[in-house]
């Protein structure tokens, strides 16, 4: 038994002087001071839980909040766009009735500390966002960063993430369609596990998180609470509460996919009987994040008791319970008269759920525990009002040298043997070799929609089996030429999601961002984060494509090494009829090769020159996104009147990557010729943005000539389709066994 | 007059829904069942589909095996009603006794989802008849828990019997027994495999082959000319 009297309310106002682990807890000494003045008197312990949960970077997004504006603020006119950034996830209109959610978040430090974890709780979370939305989960995608491919650590995190990926995706059954899997020294110590999710609803099952009409029941349902997930609380239990406990938690969640499937379950079917008013997962912050969003965003107030939350451990503090992010639990507001056949329909599925609460007709929140009130707050102070920062940035000062340090004046191949020899090199380096060892370790097959997977342009999913209506996304993300220019390289990463969404033949709809950088206190990765949103918020404004909600992942840094700033950009699309899609893989010997837009000399940040010279220096791809929605229109219009057979979009690894990928998937080899005015290593090696190849049947070839030409679209035929041999004339040619040895083998070394 | 066929969803079935559609392109009608049925609504077939059933705790299949509607199953599997077993439903089978051995973790201890190439080598079960024996087919493969064995007398009379049904083909993807991807009771009426061919029914979708369709044409057939 506790020895100390209960913290309540009356307890925290009778005696101002108690000392609060606030700084244990995170919160610094004027956060505190503003959260005593909020209340008026010193917190209770359980509302100092909340506040400094719900204050923290991850939740509060308080050095990213004054950045982040520009996504609303440059927000393009787009009226497919039917609900966005603040709810659990944006809600984008795609027609015939069809409503897609989608998102992508981070769990970068958890799967450092516990791979297989830490990345299946990733998995997890994202799911629950899209359930809470009111849809059906129907996809995931993982962009996932790792250290050195050779670095042994990597052989510890690489299998851990990719098999909690794969445990807890796969036993959802949810199909996964994308992703990327890059490797760099600069993640090292800081991998980067993101995570994003698609569902599908009706418009008229769009569900928000929030809680109105007094009277109506708070249920908590799913998995019980337990102590896992909590950080900080374990110091404020142990020194200030109750010394008998066990101290150290672990922080890190441990994930239950089969209790998640059966919550996934059980949730559709309380919306498909419409017996939901409002809904949260519980994520980051567990309760007191679904309690006080909740209340914040509905009409009324809400009365919370606590003792009523179903524990793994009775030996729970309020604290912890309020703080404990054990995974797989969802808070549901419903009306009375709707909870018994709520709560039969959890009992149907074996899901535990719990009356705990109310909504009130006042405006406070108020958590009650063993008869006394411990929590009494205005919600809105905990969930919106939090701290913003205004930090200081400014352009670091090796930036200048960085870009001069040109990469179009490395060594390039002087023979075609030495030309022959680094495209070998490149398609076995490690960021450009196969991952299908990786990949063949998810579900891609499940749900019997998927109609494109990785290592597609994009991943593609049939959401109407009449009409053949469909969703594309793609995921893309270069923290190399982000960290040589983060402004145009955060660009480039939507510049490439988008162009691989339209290769496969959709129409980019909308985007969710995934912001990965090192620690907003150094004011050269602020600098580098504000660069990149001012990047990305003038891209999406000119590309029409708005920002739907996404991610903030900060402090990916390891003592004064800060990752790459790694922006990881996600676009949605749409496609009328998925049987017009486009693959990457050539279909037909004797089909022409067309190279669409411009090839110029550049190196900066590219694949050729880390694989070859280990350098990182000039400046990136310059970004045209003119060019890339002409494009996209031409891949587009391409697709839909069948004059394209298969289609790949140019970017890391340059022309020659895409060809050999094209081969190697096609079972068919190539022949070609390198262009007038180029030479045939920036033909084969550039990164100039906006490009891609496309195979066209000889009876189709003067059509699309004629539309790239009166759409002022350059279209240069640079080959055919032919052979088992990828030929590049006048230069070399390497066999397709060559080519899938040196391709497919190099992960499996490393990592198998 | 077609047929009903049954399609069992426990908690943790994943491809319940992908089943019944495989059922309705076939031409048949998928009835759902659930896994607390007390009896299984007069179905000519059922069909155990793929998944986690109750997350594979315990062991793949091991907890679903006692549910409420494996009584009525069993008792009307022995009596000749068709029964398939795909994946996860093959598990079941196996830990239900209805079709002998079982499944331990792949032998290189991963999940793996390839598209796999299958040879049919029994065509007379009441769900492979539509393929002619020694063809080859791709089929989907996704699982963790998919090496087959069993001991060698049971090895060694599913051979002569011919009641292996399926063999993996150029690559043994988890270290089964033989190579064994399928199996089928004496009576050639329960069938289980751990490949998917309710995967492979359309040519737009997954591996973009038909493939797995004569699994769902061959039980349509037998039950209507029945």
């Amino acid at each position: 038994m506790s020895r100390t009297p209960l913290d309540t309310v009356e307890h925290a106002a009778a005696t101002p002087d108690v000392e609060l682990p606030w700084a244990e807890l995170g919160l610094k000494k004027d956060e505190y001071e503003r959260v005593v003045e909020i209340l008026g008197r010193r917190p209770t312990g359980a509302e100092l839980a909340m506040y400094s949960v719900m204050w923290s970077e991850h939740c509060s997004y308080k050095s990213s909040k004054v950045h982040l504006r520009q996504f609303g603020e440059k927000a393009p006119e787009n009226d497919a766009m039917l609900v966005g950034i603040g709810e659990n996830a944006g809600v984008v209109d795609v027609g015939q009735g069809y409503a897609v959610t989608f998102k992508v978040e981070s769990h970068n430090h958890p799967s450092y500390v516990e791979p297989y974890q830490g990345a299946a709780t990733g998995v997890g979370g994202i799911v629950r966002d899209i359930i809470a939305m009111g849809a059906r989960p129907v996809a995931v995608v993982d962009p996932l960063r790792f250290g050195a491919a050779d670095h042994p650590d990597t052989k510890r995190v690489l299998p851990g993430v990719v098999a909690g990926i794969g445990g807890y995706g796969n036993c959802l059954g949810l199909p996964n369609i994308g992703g990327e899997v890059v490797f760099d020294s600069c993640y090292q110590g800081n991998p980067l596990v993101n995570a994003g999710c698609i569902g599908v609803m009706r418009h008229e099952d769009i569900h928000l998180a929030k809680a109105s009409g007094a009277g109506n029941k708070v249920i908590l349902y799913g998995a019980r609470t337990g102590g896992d997930g909590i950080g900080g609380a374990s110091i404020l239990a142990s020194e200030t509460f109750d010394d008998a406990k066990p101290s150290k938690r672990p922080a890190v969640q441990v994930g239950d996919p089969f209790q998640e499937k059966l919550l996934i379950e059980c949730t559709l079917e309380a919306f498909k009987e419409k017996l939901v008013v409002g809904i949260q997962d519980l994520g980051a912050a567990g309760l007191s994040c679904a309690t006080s969003e909740l209340a914040s965003n509905g009409s009324g107030g809400m009365r919370v008791t606590l003792d009523d939350v179903p524990l793994r451990d009775s030996t729970l503090s309020p604290e912890e319970i309020l703080m404990s992010e054990s995974q797989e639990r969802m808070c549901a507001v419903v009306e009375p008269e709707k909870v018994d056949r709520f709560l039969e329909i959890c009992e149907k599925w074996d899901v535990i759920a719990t009356v705990i609460g109310e909504v009130t007709d006042g405006d406070r929140l108020e958590i009650y525990w063993h008869g006394g009130k411990i929590v009494d707050v205005d919600p809105r102070t905990v969930a919106h009002e939090g701290p913003v920062y205004e930090r200081p940035y400014a352009r670091p000062s090796w930036q200048d040298a960085l870009q001069a340090d040109d990469a179009n004046k490395l060594p390039r191949p002087q023979t075609s043997e030495e030309l022959k020899d680094q495209v070998l090199k490149l398609v076995a380096s490690p960021n450009q070799a196969s991952k299908s060892w990786i990949t063949s370790q998810y579900d891609h097959f499940v749900q019997g929609n998927t109609v494109l997977a990785q290592p597609e342009d994009s991943g593609m999913i049939r959401i109407d089996e009449e009409t053949g209506l469909g969703v594309a996304l793609a995921t893309d993300g270069n923290g190399r030429y982000a960290k040589l220019d983060p402004y145009a390289g955060a660009q480039l990463a939507l510049a490439e999601a988008y162009r691989n969404v339209a290769t496969t033949g959709a129409k980019p709809l909308a985007v969710s961002d995934c912001l990965n950088f090192g620690s907003p206190e150094d004011p050269a990765v602020m600098w580098q984060f504000a660069e990149a949103v001012r990047g990305l918020a003038d891209a999406c404004q000119q590309l029409g494509t708005p920002v739907t909600g996404g991610n903030v992942s900060l402090y990916n840094q390891t003592g004064e090494a800060a990752i790459h700033p790694t922006p990881v950009v996600a676009v949605l699309g749409v496609i009328d009829d998925v049987a017009r899609r486009t693959p990457v893989a050539f279909q037909e010997e004797g089909q022409l090769l067309y190279l669409l837009g411009d090839t110029r000399e550049e190196f900066g940040g590219s694949a050729w020159s880390q694989v070859v010279h280990d350098h990182l220096g000039g400046l990136p791809p310059k970004v045209d996104l003119e060019r890339e929605r002409l494009l996209a229109e031409i891949l587009i219009a391409a697709s839909r009147d069948g004059m394209i057979d298969s289609a790949h979009d140019l970017s890391d690894g340059g022309l020659i990557q895409a060809v050999v990928e094209s081969a190697l998937l096609g079972g068919k080899g190539a022949r070609l010729i390198v262009p007038d005015g180029l030479d045939a290593f920036t033909f084969l090696f550039s990164e100039s943005a906006g490009r891609a190849i496309v195979a066209v049947p000889r009876s189709e070839e003067l059509r699309f000539n004629d539309m790239c030409g009166a759409r002022g679209l350059p279209a240069t035929r640079i080959g055919v389709v032919d052979g088992d041999t990828v030929d590049v004339q006048g230069e070399f040619a390497l066999t397709l066994s060559e080519l899938r040895e040196a391709h497919e083998g190099t992960i499996p070394a490393l990592l198998a | 007059m077609t047929a009903r066929i049954g399609v069992v969803t426990f908690p943790g079935s994943l491809d319940d829904r992908d089943t019944q559609r495989a059922i309705r392109l076939a031409g048949a009608e998928p009835v759902a069942l659930w896994h607390k049925d007390k009896d299984l609504k007069q179905v000519d077939a059922v069909v155990l589909c793929g998944g986690f059933s109750y997350g594979d705790y315990l062991r793949a299949g091991a907890i679903a095996r006692f549910s409420p509607v494996m009584e009525p199953l069993l008792e009307q599997a022995r009596a000749g009603l068709p029964v398939l077993g795909i994946c996860n439903g093959f598990q079941i089978l196996t830990e239900a006794h209805l079709l002998p051995g079982t499944m331990l973790r792949n032998n290189h201890l991963h999940f793996i989802c390839r598209d796999q190439k299958l040879r049919v080598e029994n065509a007379e079960t009441a769900w492979t008849s539509d393929y002619t024996a020694g063809q080859e087919i791709h089929i989907p493969l996704k699982n963790i828990d998919g090496q087959y064995v069993a001991d060698q007398r049971t090895l060694d009379t599913l051979e002569s019997e011919g009641r292996v049904a399926f063999r993996y083909l150029d690559v043994n993807p988890n270290g089964s027994n033989n190579d064994i991807a399928g199996v089928t009771n004496e009576a050639g009426n329960v069938v289980g495999l751990m490949p998917h061919p309710e995967h492979a029914v359309e040519p737009l979708i997954g591996t973009g082959r038909t493939d797995g369709l004569p699994f769902f044409t061959s039980i349509l057939k037998k039950l209507v000319n029945a």
